[in-house]
């Protein structure tokens, strides 16, 4: 029989003192812990996590490598299905995937996949690289448009197939929203650099600063030689709200707080030369992943209070809740059934005050959520000095405009056949963000493994 | 790497670098901007093309020193090199023959204009420069401006060269002249277009000014370059720079431009401190 242990959890920095700096905020399972949760796994014949991973990582062989004390073999385990495990391993929203399904569930808590997926791709680069074979050169070209998620996968994916692939990237770094919108404490930016460095020490070529649409385009790089494309350009395009004072000195997307934070490093001005400034009283609009890092991020800069403003309740809040806990915990405040409806300025142009409106829930609406419902006369005012807008990212026009013949549908993402990810364009697949919406660190490296897997196969064809 | 391929100093903190960056020369049209960085540690700054070289893959840039990275890019040598330098960014010039216009550059927004002006001279327009600054001994690349106009005409506040006013003065000497001006383009500091824009407003002439927000990325992504043109938002890196000069909230973008007051000035201490200590 195999002894009764709870799911172990993974120690973190004290809320009062984290709250003040920008290192990670877990800190990893111990190599006993490790073997330990590991060993609460069942190895079930028919896993059900395995089937709800976008990846299919191949979850209880590289447990099984861990209770063997074999990390290193776990980790090979790991990189055989999904390219970035030590990012996935931290900010999978592993509880609505494959925890869910975790037989050891049902009764009790589920197996800590996500911390021992973290764990075992940690231990990798502390251990030195591994050693990556590639196969004979195809004489095929890949080109990839982006270096999000979606995009390295795809590049990682095509040189295994010995593909020359090359990576353009409008940003100065690769990694996309993994390096300009995840924060630090959440996702140190080293982690996800060495997987960069893996991939370019497979021979990937990264092309940075080149912004497609502007200084190459689709068309032309087919006409130079690339026999296939995958566009994963990501969801970069902020929503504001479209209220009055949204102008206002004060006011940032979350995308340009983020960006200036973590890309541009500004968390160290002025040693770093950006500028961001942060006030005592910070709303943040919106109640996603995206709203939690910014609302954090400003505890980190010195804010003094910090509202999440969001116009349904708790429940509906999009958040992982992981997230959602560990802000509480550092003094985030919620303001829930809250709308801002005009932002208010002082005579200098700051904005000074948000005048919202509370909401009660009402019927449900097409999403199946309940639906907030303005309640008249409820309007009062927050005192603030610095908004976050956080309600959500569009697809940015820049590369699908300048591209003819694509296929958009009415939201402007790229519309794709689900089972090659091929877009209207031949040659042209597409996938991540670009696709679907905003959606998820590991659905962006599904597609990018899909497209890898079809334009290999098309390819082989040509 | 992107390296400084030539210097010239133009005026006490006014720098021209013809820098090499090939493929970005290739693409490049008047109008259009880059995104630079010195070093790991720097901010990523735009800079409007002043001019280049297809041959020889230059992009030639002119930056006046208005705070800490602007000072740092002006210290920079035939020897350094930009570690990042992005583009073209932003939406070419709509050049075509429009018949007779005026190119207004103002202080440093004489660099921008000249692209602009050459080539809607190549099309065909007469091209009637104005040219206005502080003072004589702050005019730069009158010369150049020269040959790329049918006339040049040169306002300066203290009266030290040309007409004494401002470039708004330049433009009504113009129209005294009894010509018909079918379109201005006007660059400068926010407050001289917003009088240029003013001025051409009741006469009914096209005028087309360049906004030069804050900004981040340059492609669309952050939003922090917002400006309001007809009181709808739009993005100056990926709808402009260029816009309708009599539909730009000037008044926006100039506390807009103040955001970063206090830490601009903090960088900007930091750097003299750096110089008092003798190394940086
Ligand atoms: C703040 C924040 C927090 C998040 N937290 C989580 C989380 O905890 N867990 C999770 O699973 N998901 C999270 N997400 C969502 C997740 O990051 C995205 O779904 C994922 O990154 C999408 O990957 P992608 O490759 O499609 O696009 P992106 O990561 O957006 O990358 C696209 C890349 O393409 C580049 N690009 C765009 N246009 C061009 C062009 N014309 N030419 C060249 N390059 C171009 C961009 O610069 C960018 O680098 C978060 C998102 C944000 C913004
Ligand atoms: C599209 C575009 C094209 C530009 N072209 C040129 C050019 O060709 N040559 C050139 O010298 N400058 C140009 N600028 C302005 C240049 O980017 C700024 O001067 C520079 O960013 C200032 O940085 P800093 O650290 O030196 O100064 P800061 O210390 O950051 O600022 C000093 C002063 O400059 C103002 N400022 C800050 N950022 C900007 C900005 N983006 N635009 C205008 N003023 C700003 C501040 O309000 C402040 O008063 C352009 C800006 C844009 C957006
Ligand atoms: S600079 Fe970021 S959107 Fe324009």
């Amino acid at each position: 029989m195999k002894e009764k242990a709870t799911r172990h959890e993974m120690p973190c920095q004290d809320p009062v003192i984290r709250a003040h700096n920008f290192d990670e905020v877990a800190l990893g399972y111990s190599k006993e812990t490790a073997v330990a949760e590991a060993k609460r796994c069942l190895q079930c014949k028919k896993p059900l996590c395995v089937g709800s991973c976008p990846v299919e990582v191949l979850i209880p062989q590289f447990i099984k490598k861990i209770t063997e004390e074999d990390f290193a073999g776990a980790g090979e385990v790991l990189k055989e299905k999904n390219s970035l495990p030590a990012v996935c391993g931290r900010v999978c929203p592993q509880e609505s995937q494959c925890e869910s399904k975790c037989v050891l569930g049902i009764k009790d808590e589920p197996v800590a996949i996500g911390r021992l997926e973290r764990f075992a791709a940690d231990y990798q680069p502390a251990m030195g690289k591994s050693k990556v074979s590639v196969p004979a050169p195809t004489g095929k070209r890949v080109a990839i448009i982006g270096a999000g998620p979606a995009g390295l996968t795809c590049a990682g994916d095509s040189a295994k197939k010995g593909h020359a692939v090359t990576v353009f990237e409008a940003l100065h770094v690769a990694g996309g929203v993994l390096m300009y919108g995840i924060p630090q404490f959440r996702l140190p930016k080293e982690v996800v650099q060495s997987e960069i460095d893996n991939l370019k020490a497979m021979g990937v070529e990264i092309k940075v600063n080149t912004v497609v649409g502007k200084i190459t385009s689709v068309d032309e790089l087919m006409a130079e030689g690339y026999d296939a494309v995958f566009l994963g350009t990501g969801a970069g395009l902020p929503n504001f709200m479209g209220i009055p004072g949204e102008n206002l000195n004060g006011v940032y997307s979350a995308n340009e707080f983020l960006t200036r934070a973590n890309l541009m490093k500004a968390y160290r001005f002025p040693e770093y030369a950006t500028p961001i400034k942060v006030g005592k009283r910070v709303a943040v609009l919106g109640a996603g992943n995206v709203a939690m890092d910014g609302a954090r991020t400003s505890l980190r800069l010195g804010a003094k209070e910090v509202y999440i403003v969001y116009r349904r309740s708790r429940t509906e809040m999009p958040a992982r809740v992981e997230e959602v806990e560990h802000a509480e915990e550092e003094g985030v405040k919620l303001y829930l059934l809250t709308n801002p409806i005009k932002l208010n300025g002082d005579d200098r142009g700051w904005v000074k005050s948000m005048t919202c409106l509370r909401h009660e829930l009402g019927e449900p609406d097409e999403s199946g959520r309940r639906s907030p419902v303005p309640i008249p006369g409820s309007e009062f005012d927050l005192d603030v000095d610095t908004v976050i807008v956080a309600i959500g990212q569009g697809p940015n026009p820049l590369l699908t405009k300048s591209t003819p013949g694509l296929e958009l549908n009415k939201r402007g993402n790229i519309v794709v056949d689900p089972e090659t990810m091929e877009t209207s364009k031949p040659g042209v697949f597409a996938g991540g963000d670009i696709v679907t919406g905003a959606a998820t660190v590991i659905l962006a490296m599904g597609a990018g493994k899909k497209a890898a897997a079809a334009i290999d196969k098309y390819l082989k064809n040509m | 790497m992107y390296k400084v391929a030539n210097r010239r100093q133009l005026a006490p903190s006014i720098v021209l670098f013809e820098v090499e960056a090939p493929e970005v020369a290739q693409k490049v049209e008047p109008g259009q901007f880059v995104i630079v960085r010195t070093d790991e540690k720097g901010e990523r700054i735009p800079l409007t093309v002043m001019d280049f070289d297809r041959t020889k893959g230059t992009i030639t840039i002119v930056v006046q020193d208005v705070g800490y990275s602007s000072a740092i890019i002006n210290q920079m040598t035939e020897r350094s090199a930009f570690l990042d330098f992005i583009g073209p960014l932003g939406v070419p010039t709509e050049i075509e023959n429009y018949g007779t216009v005026v190119c207004i550059g103002g202080g440093l927004g004489i660099a921008p204009i000249y692209p602009i002006a050459r080539a809607l001279k190549e099309v065909g327009n007469q091209v009637v420069a104005v040219l206005g600054s502080r003072s004589a001994d702050l005019l730069i690349l009158e010369e150049e401006m020269r040959a790329v106009s049918h006339e040049v005409v040169i306002a300066t506040n203290d009266g030290s060269a040309g007409v004494q006013g401002f470039v708004t003065d330049g433009l009504a000497y113009i129209l005294n002249q009894g010509k018909t001006i079918n379109a201005v383009w006007a660059i400068g500091p926010v407050v001289m277009m917003k009088a240029v824009a003013e001025f051409t407003k009741p006469l009914g002439i096209k005028t087309i000014v360049s906004m030069n927000p804050v900004m981040v990325d340059g492609t669309g992504m952050c939003g922090a370059c917002r400006v309001s043109i007809g009181s709808e938002t739009k993005f100056a890196c990926v709808d402009g720079p260029e816009f309708d000069g009599h539909l730009v909230d000037f008044d926006l973008a100039m506390q807009r431009l103040s955001y970063f007051k206090d830490e601009e000035n903090r960088a900007r201490a930091r750097l003299q401190c750096n110089h008092e200590g003798g190394h940086h």
